[in-house]
């Protein structure tokens, strides 16, 4: 096995290399002139190389993404990546403040930095990066794994019910998927893609709802460089949870840790050389699961977005944290002999929208795609003076524009919109297009509810959620980062018991607490209930976004974290 | 009292007895309620750990039917087998939930059904062996609103 200060070093190669002669801020790229040659360069090590994308979230082309200023870890994660973030990030990865990998890795001095690195991801650019390291490698050597949350929440994928996608990914000729939100899409139409597909989706962790009959093949095996390896599928254990179970009702998900262990040991039983986990479960499940499943070698994580330089390791097992939007392909190459992982070397990828050259094959479906949508993804509904985002264990920025709108356009007391982890951000002085909001808001349960909700209730829902994210044992954690709120104020302690982590609701338009007994009219959007009713979010937003035309960001948050 | 609702085809033979409960209303069990349900069958006769094992999710996706499968290590011969395996959850208005028993001729003591959750809560299985042994395990099952994915 590796050392760690080997492991360290092939981590960190990348950021090292981009991070260069410690330029100040801002000026470093342009002096060190990235090129798609340094951004592809990498000492090939080994037999066979996997390729790992997640959480693409239908984004076909460059984006900005800032990632969080916070994400906290808690029980044994706390402290430890990837719940480390800032210049503490920088400082533990040593990787210079101002450097592209600064830029693309931590919220720090986001808007000036993206004004100099440029957006980041783009399928077109994506694809020459695969194409170039497949020529190099030889594509007998390498295995592209996709580990979902792939065909939505963009426009055109909600348009299309995520054909733009799906023919942009097949393009890329991934080995294998597994998913998650693409089960939002309906069990029908999943269906109907998968049997369309030239590759499988794999999850071990599906069963019918009656019997317990698999509904995807758990695992693959492929031969790759002499090595064969067995891919197992886990996809989002909590789907039926976190979305709406209605819309694909047959479909029993769960962790199923016993049934995985039994699928590593048939993979070995089948002569696998090497065991790899396509893995939806979210990166502190893996690394509970990790420590808890014997004979995994490598795996892929996704679902909390990490991006990480190097891999983490559980015993024997590596994890490949790759981050969201297409940011980001990591390249794993492994030196398999004697049915074990005898060295590895990693680079985290990043895909610099303007220092890699487009493929055209792929930028020609792309814009075949978009076309259609035009008129609809550019249209401008106002501007912004200052940095909006999501990303974050707490409200962001653009979530103050969701939760705003809701209030005013639905006419409510408060306003409740989901933290999930997609959704880009937008710059200073940037204008904002439909498209923008979209990408923080298309998906297949948009309605925007109004309602009544008593104070009780509210309370209800806050711990709830928070128990979802900070539940000490990660395997009782629900995903998504916490609700977002509007017209209401309250501290958070993350560190909490269920029941007991919210405190000081407050009630923003008079600065009365919240009375447990009093119904307040409640707006809130993406329901998991089937039937519920209203308008699409995007609407609520564009026409708040349309009369008031100027966004300026608030400084203050009515969310407090304390017990920190 | 409902009977339940369904059990795999395999153990059905095997089950002669189960129970699911629930009263809207109702003040909820605890875990002094189970204490005193094993207490009535046991006495004071305190259970080891291993040999029985409790396949719960650990968030239930519909708290109506949530699938729970336990099975005892057993070689379930005369001399030496499972009599009987009772199934408590401590946070529904009733704490009984199922009570399989077995003979030598089932072959192996498992059994599977689905339980009704009102809450989060503990699920307790308590095997009794032949020569009056106990062995007992607990698991947490979260009953959530849901939301908010990834």
């Amino acid at each position: 096995m590796v050392s760690r200060r080997e492991l360290v070093q092939g981590g960190l190669a990348a950021s090292a290399l981009l991070a260069g002669s410690g330029l100040s801020a801002g000026r470093a790229f342009a002096q060190q002139k990235l090129t798609q040659g340094d951004i592809l360069r990498f000492e090939p090590l080994g037999n066979v190389t996997l390729l790992h994308v997640a959480d693409i979230h239908a984004q076909l082309v460059p984006t900005w993404f800032r990632e969080p200023s916070i994400n906290l870890g808690v029980g044994e994660a706390k402290g430890r990546v990837p719940h480390i973030t800032g210049k503490d990030f920088l400082d533990l990865y040593k990787i210079s403040a101002g450097s592209p990998m600064a830029y693309a890795l931590t919220s720090e001095d986001f808007a000036s930095l993206a004004k100099n690195y440029g957006r980041m991801g783009g399928l077109d650019r994506l694809a020459t990066i695969i194409k170039a390291i497949r020529a190099e490698r030889g594509d007998n050597r390498c295995l592209l794994l996709d580990c979902g949350d792939t065909w939505t929440n963009s426009w055109t994928s909600l348009q299309t019910k995520a054909q733009d996608i799906v023919d942009c990914m097949n393009l890329l000729k991934p080995d294998a998927m597994t998913a998650h939100w693409e089960f939002t899409l309906g069990a029908e139409r999943v269906e109907e893609i998968t049997r369309s597909l030239p590759f499988p989706l794999l999850a071990q962790n599906i069963r019918d709802t009656e019997f317990e009959d698999r509904v995807f093949e758990p695992r693959q095996m492929f031969e790759k460089g002499g090595v064969r390896i067995a891919v197992i599928g886990q996809a989002y254990p909590y789907t039926a949870i976190a979305n709406p179970r209605w819309m694909f009702p047959k479909w029993a998900f769960g962790l199923r840790e016993d049934e995985l262990q039994r699928q590593v040991e048939e993979a070995r039983g089948e002569g696998a050389d090497l065991v790899v986990l396509l893995s939806h479960n979210g990166f502190d499940i893996d690394h509970k699961m990790a420590g808890r499943v014997k004979g995994i070698d490598v795996i892929l994580t996704s679902h909390t977005h990490d991006a990480l330089p190097a891999p983490v390791t559980v015993g024997q097992t590596l994890l490949i944290a790759t981050g969201a939007n297409g940011k980001f392909i990591s390249r794993l190459d492994l030196d398999v002999r004697e049915k074990r992982v005898q060295g590895f070397r990693h680079r985290l990828i990043p895909i610099f929208s303007d220092a890699i050259e487009p493929d055209a094959e792929m930028a020609a479906l792309i814009a075949r795609h978009r076309a259609p949508y035009g008129q609809d993804l550019k249209r401008v509904l106002g501007r912004t003076e200052g940095l909006l985002y999501r990303r974050g264990n707490f409200q962001g920025s653009l979530d103050d524009v969701f939760t705003d709108a809701m209030l005013e356009v639905r006419d409510a007391e408060i306003s409740l919109s989901p933290g999930m982890r997609w959704g880009g951000s937008l710059l200073p002085g940037q204008d904002i297009t439909f498209e923008d909001i979209a990408n923080a808001s298309a998906m297949t349960y948009p309605q925007c509810y109004r309602t009544t909700m008593k104070g009780s209730m509210l309370k209800a829902i806050l711990e709830d959620i928070g128990d979802n994210i900070f539940n000490p044992d990660p395997y009782y954690q629900g995903g998504g980062d916490m609700v977002r709120v509007g017209g209401m104020g309250f501290s958070i302690n993350p560190f909490g018991t269920v029941g007991n982590r919210v405190s000081n609701m407050t009630f923003l338009k008079t600065g009365a607490p919240i009375d447990a007994s009093r119904d307040y009219v409640v707006a809130g959007w993406a329901s998991i209930n089937e039937g519920t009713q209203g308008p699409p979010i995007w609407d609520v937003v564009s026409q708040y976004l349309t009369a008031r035309k100027t966004i300026t960001p608030r400084n203050e948050s009515a969310v407090k974290v304390v017990g920190l | 009292m409902t009977s339940l609702t369904t059990v795999s085809r395999r153990d059905a033979l095997c089950l002669t007895a189960a129970a699911l409960a629930l009263a809207p209303g109702l003040a909820r069990a605890d875990a002094a309620a189970v204490e005193a349900e094993l207490r009535k069958l046991y006495g004071d006769k305190k259970p080891g750990s291993g040999k029985i094992r409790l396949d719960v999710p650990q968030i239930a996706e519909n708290g109506l039917v949530v699938p729970i499968s336990v099975e005892v290590e057993s070689p379930m011969t005369e001399k030496d087998h499972v009599k009987t395996v009772h199934v408590f959850a401590d946070g529904n208005p009733l704490p009984g939930i199922a009570s399989f028993r077995f003979t030598p001729a089932c072959g192996r003591a498992a059994a599977s059904t689905r339980m009704r959750l009102a809450q989060t809560q503990n699920i307790v299985a308590i095997a009794e062996m032949a020569d009056g042994s106990l062995f007992s395990t607990k698991s947490e099952v979260k009953v959530t609103i849901g939301g908010c994915g990834g």
